[in-house]
């Protein structure tokens, strides 16, 4: 205190806070780093600050990963663009830490500063350090190297550019399947930077290698990096060298590759032109929709839409659609469960004849699918096949799954397709809706699942949102009315939610002809609970209705209710009463 | 060695020297008459990759770590592999540190407790000078990080410093009070102040001093609620980033870096648990095959699995199992089976296990049947029923190979443990006592070529007769209730490191 005026207190505060013992007090002033960095000034920022900074290494991760982010927008604390280089020995150190997510961080960072920094002020600073991390005794720092490569190449000097093109395949071929790992992710990012000369004869290379590790990990990196890879190419190059590499790949022993490449394989296909695409890339495709393991063909499935929009709709027939007609009956429930999340986005690629030939047999056998999640993806992408060939065709084998869906023994399924109810109302039309769904609506407001219940009430507003008020006044609210003399409480409770959520869209006409008078009646009930729902409702009621309905019916009712025997009845209709009061006033 | 002239001229014919086994240190030694409490014992011992360390693990959950002190420079390992080290020096150790990795808990959902009792113990990648390593309970994995932390001191504070240290906890609340109005009105502070170009010039950073610096253990992840079982192994992947637990039904695959989820890789739970009739034991990943592991069964099976084939390994690449001849079937043939643990060679080729009779070693490439089986307990076999009745035929003893795989090493009864040669034409065979005497017993056990199928029931009476210190009350030699079930053998020197009881011995050759 003696030190620091009264007004520089709390920033006195915040620097002392650096070294306190405890964390968040610690993290909170590492947050607030450019405001400590603003205070002391860019000189002593660049003297100080960063310097005290860098002996700061072995605090917890959590302020060691903060540093790292403050560090990155950095620059304009320490005097801009020319100090930058004054930033990279903190963060130099904290890439050597050994939690990842610190190291990412630090990269990250550094990145960011590389790519302000001043051409000479790379050579002079940001090169070096890469070297140094990439020499590292430690695999941590060698791992945060590699991705540091694509910021210090461009700025190097010819015989420091191929001396980085060297280090970088060394840390291919480490010891530490670590290193390789994250040689293999960043490849990409680097070889964007290499020229193409280059690019063809070294990087390539390093390429080869990396796809011949023995480590499944290693390989799957790089099986992620072929399409980046590829589009670098001229078409001839990655048919050259990326493309055999990938088809090998689709036939690896491990199917954790296979996997990567059925992910990943459509990315390639512009890379490498439609007609290697239609000789090397069809056929592994449909190898990979034809794998033996699940998760492999889990993965192609997938994929299928995005393949088949890159295809020729010919080729799309001839060699994809038998496959889908496969995997629709395939053993395991996710590859199809999968297969039911796409495959509506191939009728638009097929057109309308093809679809109602080939694919409306298989919508339609996913549809009576045994297993629920199938059947829901087909239902949560029914817009799409609309589009193409109209919903009657399908509605026949519809409503059966809907219905069957509507009642299935598990009430996540139950809640899954009330979500959809307002999708295929929209899609099916008022028409179709009222004769066949209209029922199922009201019968899920007595599920014996509370979460069904509310849903089941939400639905009904999103109904009437959909198709107005008038057709609502002749659908929902007499079955919902008549509902609310039902003999268990819960229901009845379900019932005053309803109501709560219908009345704004309903209005105020209907609310005070048809609601308001049930929701009066109702607090009269015998269940406390229902009585102080009543209260709850009204009060939401009051913003809809005119202010005499206010006065003349609810605010009596909530006074009845704040006389109850109940003490929670009481508490509700106070609080009702209270606001009511409020909004008087402020109004 | 007394009785060893004959058998070392046999040993010398076949190639290797048997080694002779001197003691070296002893941690935790019992003196006379002293009670051994049962937290202290020792269950689970393991060195890291490169025998710069050596942890234990015991039932009262703590870890107790060790490290080497005859290498000048723990620091550079790769120089190290690479030196050879004089004849005369052996490893010798020192205590590090220890700390508290698992707590008792109580699973209240299925009214269970939970034993702190540390199961098994494995090395990771270390970094940075610090220590990583695995452990586990019967139900949780945690991932220790131990590293020196300096002692930080820190002086010349902005903030009247000695007042606010005098005060404590006080004066600390009332500033993180101010400093989080203070930072709730941050956008005001700007206002508040403007920063002149040179900043304040009174505010300056705290100064901190180190002198000292202190091991601290901090657990950084905790790999919970996978299994539904007891977990019997855990084993690190060649890849650096995955690591298995295995319980008595199932296998998970981790991450390291993600504790919050698992993959099941393999399941034997049958549909009705009444129709189980084998669990698993143990497991291990392959040194270097990233994509292969082994687990053994109760049924004395060993399962090579090859992970690239598919996401549930439910069918195993190779069996390995030696059927007992018909003749020799009994009641108890099954329950001797079992194998207790099983280990990889560091080449990668052979996998060592143990069951209750015997060692055995496999060529991965051999699946009709082990290279060698080594009789550790053949003596026992008259008196399986009364290890039956007191619950000891299902102890579970480790096994070990030395880091050339030339020599494999297991526990046994009375604190004995035994040393096999097991390369082409050694009858090595060894047995010592962990004490500080270890070739007290030798002759007293049958030292005998280890391919030999003979009755050595001759041979237990002679010991029954030679040995009259050691006989209980019941005139049994074998005392049932001092086993060697833990032991490590020295990644790269003849050293082994065996847990009797509450105490650590390390032997050298």
């Amino acid at each position: 205190m003696s030190m620091v005026e009264e007004p520089l207190y709390p920033i006195a505060v915040l620097i002392d806070e650096l070294k306190n013992d405890d964390i968040q007090l610690r993290l909170n002033s590492i947050r607030r780093l450019s405001t400590i960095a603003r205070a002391l000034g860019e000189d002593r920022t660049r003297k100080e600050l960063i310097p005290f900074l860098s002996e700061n290494n072995d605090d917890d991760d959590e302020v060691l990963l903060a540093m790292a982010e403050e560090l990155g927008v950095f620059i304009p604390y320490v005097g801009g663009v020319e100090h930058a280089h004054v930033l990279l020995p903190p963060l130099e150190t904290l890439c050597t830490v050994e939690e990842t997510c610190v190291r990412d961080k630090a990269v990250e960072s550094l990145c960011r500063i590389g790519s302000q920094m001043r051409e000479n002020d790379l050579v002079d600073w940001f090169i070096p350090l890469v070297k140094r991390l990439a020499a590292g005794e430690w695999f941590t720092a060698r791992v945060s190297a590699c991705g540091l490569f694509h910021i210090a190449y461009p700025s190097a000097s010819e015989m420091l550019k191929t001396e980085l093109r060297s280090i970088y395949s060394q840390l291919c071929q480490e010891d530490m399947p670590m290193v390789r790992r994250s040689a293999a992710s960043n490849l990409g990012k680097f070889a964007a930077t290499v020229e193409s000369a280059y690019l063809k004869a070294d990087i390539m290379q390093i390429f080869e290698d990396l796809t011949q590790d023995d480590q499944d990990s290693v390989r799957l990196l790089v099986v992620e990096g072929c399409p980046t890879l590829g589009k670098l190419l001229k078409p001839q190059d990655c048919v050259a060298h990326i493309l055999p590499v990938i088809v090998n790949f689709s036939q690896d022993k491990s199917w954790r590759v296979r996997y990567m490449v059925a992910n990943q394989l459509y990315e390639l296909c512009d890379a490498v032109g439609p007609e290697p695409t239609r000789t090397d890339l069809v056929p592994a495709y449909v190898w990979l929709l034809r794998d033996n393991e699940a998760e492999v063909r889990i993965a192609a499935a997938g994929k299928v839409t995005k393949f088949c929009r890159i295809l020729s709709p010919e080729l799309a027939i001839l060699q994809i659609l038998p496959c889908v007609k496969e995997l629709s009956s395939d053993s395991s429930q996710h590859v199809r469960s999968a297969l039911a999340s796409v495959i509506m986005g191939m009728a638009p690629v097929l057109g309308k004849d093809a679809t109602i030939e080939q694919l409306l047999p298989i919508f339609l056998s996913l549809l009576k699918d045994e297993f629920p999640d199938v059947r829901l993806n087909i239902i949560s992408k029914l817009d799409q096949v609309n589009q193409v060939i109209g919903i009657d065709l399908l509605s026949q084998s519809l409503l059966p799954a809907i219905v069957e869906l509507a009642e299935d023994r598990h009430w996540r399924v139950r809640l899954a397709i009330i979500e959809y109810i307002p999708l295929l109302a929209s899609q099916l039309g008022v028409g179709f809706f009222d004769d066949k769904l209209g029922a199922l609506c009201m019968q899920w407001l007595q599920d014996k699942v509370y979460s069904i219940r509310d849903a089941a009430a939400n639905n009904l507003k999103r109904l009437a949102e959909e198709f107005g008020p008038d057709w609502a006044m002749q659908h929902i609210i007499p079955q919902v009315l008549e509902m609310v003399n039902n003999s268990n409480y819960l229901y009845r409770m379900t019932i005053l939610r309803a109501i709560s959520l219908l009345a704004p869209v309903m209005g105020l006409e209907i609310t005070c002809s048809k609601l308001l008078p049930v929701v009066i009646n109702a607090s009269k009930d015998r269940v406390p609970n229902i009585k102080f729902n009543v209260a709850k409702v009204l009060l939401s009621l009051v913003p809809i209705v005119d202010q005499s309905v206010v006065e003349k019916t609810i605010r009596p009712c909530l006074v009845e209710l704040g006389e109850d025997p109940d003490v929670d009845v009481r508490y509700f209709a106070n609080e009702g009463l209270q606001s009511i009061h409020h909004v008087m006033i402020s109004s | 060695m007394k009785n060893g002239g004959a058998e070392a001229a046999v040993a010398w014919v076949g190639g290797t020297q048997p080694l002779e086994w001197k003691f070296s240190q002893v941690f935790g030694e019992r003196t006379a008459g002293e009670e051994v409490q049962e937290v202290d014992i020792i269950s689970a011992i393991e060195f890291d990759r490169t025998g710069d360390h050596l942890a234990t693990g015991d039932r009262g959950g703590r870890v107790v770590l060790f490290e080497r002190t005859d290498t000048h420079h723990v620091g550079h390992r790769r120089d190290l592999e690479k030196m050879d080290h004089p004849i005369n020096r052996h490893p010798e150790f020192r205590y590090k540190t220890e700390f508290q990795s698992h707590e008792p808990e109580f699973d209240y959902l299925k009214s269970l407790e939970i034993e702190e009792k540390i199961n098994k113990i494995r090395w990771c990648q270390s970094a940075n000078g610090s220590l990583f390593l695995l452990s586990t309970n019967d139900k949780t994995i945690k991932f220790w990080k131990v590293q020196e932390k300096k002692v930080k001191n820190v002086c010349d504070t902005n903030v009247n410093s000695t007042k606010a240290m005098g005060n404590g906890p006080i004066v600390g609340s009332s500033i993180s009070t101010t400093s989080k109005q203070y930072i709730a009105n941050g956008g005001c502070t700007n206002n508040d102040f403007s920063f002149p170009t040179g900043g304040f010039p009174s505010l300056h950073l705290p100064v901190v001093t180190s002198h000292e610096s202190n091991l601290m253990a901090r657990c950084r992840r905790i790999y919970a609620h996978a299994h539904d079982y007891h977990i019997n192994s855990i084993s690190n992947n060649s890849d650096g980033e995955t690591f298995i637990s295995a319980d008595d039904l199932r296998i998970n695959l981790w991450n390291l870096e993600i504790s919050n989820q698992s993959f099941n890789i393999v399941d034997v739970k049958p549909a009705n648990m009444e129709d189980l009739t084998e669990v698993i034991t143990s497991a291990e990943f392959h040194p270097t095959h990233c994509n292969t592991l082994a687990y053994s069964s109760s049924k004395g099976s060993i399962r090579l699995i090859d992970m690239r084939q598919s996401a549930l390994c439910d069918t195993h690449s190779k069996l390995f199992e030696e059927q007992e001849a018909p003749s020799s079937r009994s009641f108890f043939t099954e329950i001797i089976a079992s194998i207790s643990d099983i280990k990889f060679a560091k080449d990668g080729r052979h996998m060592l296990s143990r069951d209750y009779m015997t060692l055995k070693l496999w060529d991965i490439n051999m699946d009709s049947g082990p290279v060698a089986t080594f009789q550790v307990h053949e003596y026992l076999r008259p008196k399986l029923c009364d290890l039956y009745e007191n619950d000891s035929i299902f102890d579970k003893f480790e096994c070990c190979l030395s880091g050339d795989g030339l020599r494999v090493a297991t526990g046994s009864y009375s604190n004995l443990f035994r040393v096999f040669g097991c390369s082409e034409g050694s009858t090595e065979a060894t047995t010592l006592e962990s004490s500080k005497n270890p070739m007290r017993r030798q002759g007293q056990m049958p030292s005998r070529p280890s391919r030999s199928l003979g009755s050595l029931s001759g041979v237990v009476r002679g010991v029954k007769g030679a040995d009259n210190s050691g006989v209980d009350t019941n005139g049994n030699t074998f005392d049932f209730t001092t086993k060697l079930l833990h032991l490590a053998w020295h990644p790269t020197e003849n050293s082994l490191a065996c847990a009797a009881s509450n105490s650590l011995y390390m032997y050298y050759a």
